[in-house]
């Protein structure tokens, strides 16, 4: 938390304490799929925990949270200082509103449970979470090859760099003798209208328009020539800022640390091409996998090898193992981007606003991945989230969250392949 | 008009501290309307009168670069950031009163901004702490400027002016406290434009006639290091 913290203060010990509430839970809930697979805790006192936590949980996440994401957004606007709660209540039953009206239109309503059950809420959170999941997994299966490999990295030498400067430094010295030439026409008008500067009825307003257009007419056109030049150099500024970093990855992946993340990039291309493949077949069959990938994979390896295995056995490790791995990575991966999104956007201001928002997903996308990760358990691990999660139609969670991480995917390939192409465009035409 | 001659003054500080409303204030002597975020480097030109009301009065020109960015930025963001530092002849350093961390920043703002301007004579050895000697020794004009100061109640203000008065003794510079959203803090007369006027003063002194400037500053020293002696 410190370490999101480290350049803003945020000074509400409330909003601070919600985002830890919400984090530890949603460990908690990984916590006890692990105890699942290993069987530790009576059966019935875990089932006890994961009702407990999903309570607490959707608590946060559906009540307290939009609450005081409104409160605070509203307390921002300073005209609506004097009735902040009330304007914090109407902002949350809109929330409840629109969060109510997202169930409509997927199949995931039961004409057998309640209003206001717990099915109900973990539906639509499930909804929202898997799409964020999806999202964020799609440009993250593209981006991840593209960062790590430097197959791509355009080569930059010094000589470019120090052009870029010259430029840059030009274009500031063009905007400060114009913004000399704007200040000393000022100051000269400044000190003649102060004795011609008391319109003596009509004529004497004729006499000062007359008088002053040229120069008032030279001015704006400085003005717009400053304007056009400081767009100028925050380009030039951007570029060169960009030019320094490609410089630097490039060295970086001349040293060992840098060739072995380059060799885990191809491999997490690899794996990444594989998912989209299966997230295409999926769609295009139509069909959403029965078994997890671990027991498969024994099954494939007993029939193909012959080897004799303890299929239930090894299959508790494995999937244990495998199911560790995915947690912690995803958990890292979501902090790593949430405190890279929170120091580009953070300000004195809103940094209340941003924490709240970065738990409220944080906490969804929780949620959903405990929905999806059943699909890589194997069968008997499953029943108890089954249990716990009530009836709901797993399957097609797991068909959206294929769409979006395709869509995603797609369209950040498409969004990455303009931005390279583009930017050695730019160098060509220095 | 003749051509005046140039001087070179940064501003830096922490992000949303108040520096663009600042030279806004300082270059046009009007409230900037629409404060948005500065990126890469924003300058402005304010006409100043070195020695004002004395016969040896000349106009100059001083050049106020308003340096964007945040102090725990990537390299590569700092090395791009230098490019601006090359031969500057003064520092305003700004931080915000209702943020203490914008304050402590200030120290690695002047570093970084020292470090890469190394004249012959003084050569800054530092392993990026921060040292008092180094700023006693400092030859580049500095001044400490704190805004929002209408933002902290009545109750907390003498606990923060000296707190800040420490820091800018720390610099071995002056400082003024003010709001940019309100021209009457630089009124002409008050002793916050009179700060200011001293403060471009030393900067086109040491730029232009550093003989006299360097008398003057070696007296100050010595004055100080016999008051430190008793």
């Amino acid at each position: 938390m410190r370490k999101l913290f480290k350049d803003y203060e945020v000074r509400q010990y409330v909003v601070q304490v919600i985002f830890s509430v919400t984090f530890a839970f949603s460990c908690t809930m990984f916590e006890l799929i692990i105890f699942e697979i290993l069987g530790v805790l009576n059966s019935s006192s875990r089932y006890f925990h994961w009702k407990l936590n999903l309570c607490v949980i959707l608590l946060i996440l559906v009540f307290m949270v939009p609450f005081y994401i409104g409160y605070f957004v509203v307390s921002n606007i300073r005209l609506l200082h004097r009735q902040k709660l009330l304007f914090a209540c109407v902002l949350w039953l809109t929330f409840m509103y629109f969060f109510w009206k997202l169930g409509d239109p997927f199949p995931i309503l039961s004409p057998k449970h309640g209003i206001l059950s717990i099915e109900q809420l973990i539906s639509r959170v499930g909804v929202i979470g898997v799409t964020l999941m999806a999202l964020l997994s799609g440009f993250g299966a593209v981006n991840c090859p593209y960062t790590y490999m430097s197959y791509f990295l355009r080569n930059v030498t010094d000589a470019d760099i120090l052009a870029l400067e010259r430029r840059l430094l030009q274009t500031m010295d063009m905007i400060i003798s114009k913004k000399k030439r704007i200040a000393v026409a000022h100051r000269t008008m400044f000190q003649r209208g102060e004795v011609h500067n008391k319109p003596t009825g009509f004529w004497g307003m004729i006499k000062s328009v007359t008088t002053s257009v040229a120069g008032s007419e030279n001015l704006s056109l400085i003005q717009q020539e400053v304007d056009a030049l400081e767009e100028l150099s925050r380009q030039l500024f951007l570029e060169t800022a960009d030019l320094h970093a490609t410089k630097e990855r490039i060295e970086y992946s001349k040293t060992f640390q840098g060739k072995y993340f380059n060799f885990l990039g191809y491999f997490f291309s690899i794996y990444c091409v594989w998912k989209i493949f299966m997230a295409t077949i999926n769609i295009v069959f139509d069909r959403v996998g029965k078994t997890d990938p671990v027991t498969r994979g024994i099954e494939i390896t007993v029939n193909y090898l012959g080897i004799q295995f303890d299929v239930k056995f090894w299959s508790q490790h494995i999937s244990f193992i495998l199911v560790g791995i995915i947690i912690v990575t995803s958990i890292r991966g979501l902090l790593i981007t949430l405190t890279k999104f929170f120091y580009a956007i953070s300000s004195s201001k809103s940094s209340n606003v941003i924490v709240l928002l970065l738990a409220q997903i944080m906490g969804m996308y929780f949620v959903s991945s405990v929905l999806l990760i059943r699909m890589s358990m194997p069968l008997e691990y499953r029943t108890i989230i089954t249990e716990v999660l009530g009836e709901l139609q797993f399957n097609f969670y797991h068909r959206w969250f294929d769409v979006i991480f395709l869509v995603s995917a797609l369209s950040s390939i498409l969004f990455l392949y303009l931005a390279h192409k583009q930017a050695p465009e730019k160098h060509m035409a220095l | 008009m003749a051509a005046l001659d140039r001087v070179k003054v940064l501003v830096l500080g922490d992000s949303g501290v108040g520096k663009s409303s600042l030279v806004h204030l300082l270059c046009h002597n009007q409230v900037l309307g629409n404060p948005s975020w500065t990126v890469g480097c924003s300058v402005d030109v304010r006409i100043h009168d070195y020695k004002e009301g004395t016969p040896e009065e000349k106009t100059y020109y001083i050049e106020l670069w308003d340096v964007g960015g945040s102090v725990g930025s990537a390299t590569s963001v700092k090395s791009t950031r230098a490019v601006f530092y090359n031969s500057l002849n003064g520092i305003i350093l700004v931080h915000d009163l209702t943020n203490k961390k914008s304050s402590q920043n200030l120290y690695r703002w002047s570093l970084e901004a020292l470090n890469r301007d190394v004249a012959p004579t003084g050569v800054l050895v530092t392993n990026g702490d921060y040292d008092r000697e180094q700023f006693a020794d400092n030859q580049i004009p500095l001044l400490v400027i704190g805004t929002k100061l209408d933002q902290i109640p009545e109750t907390k203000r003498n606990e923060v002016l000296t707190r800040t008065a420490f820091l800018a003794e720390d610099f071995n510079a002056e400082e003024i406290n003010l709001d940019c959203t309100n021209p009457r803090y630089l009124a002409a007369g008050s002793s916050n434009a009179v700060k200011l006027s001293r403060f471009f003063d030393k900067v086109i002194e040491k730029r232009y006639f550093f003989k006299r400037w360097q008398s003057r500053f070696l007296a100050s020293r010595k004055e100080r290091d016999l008051e430190e002696e008793h």
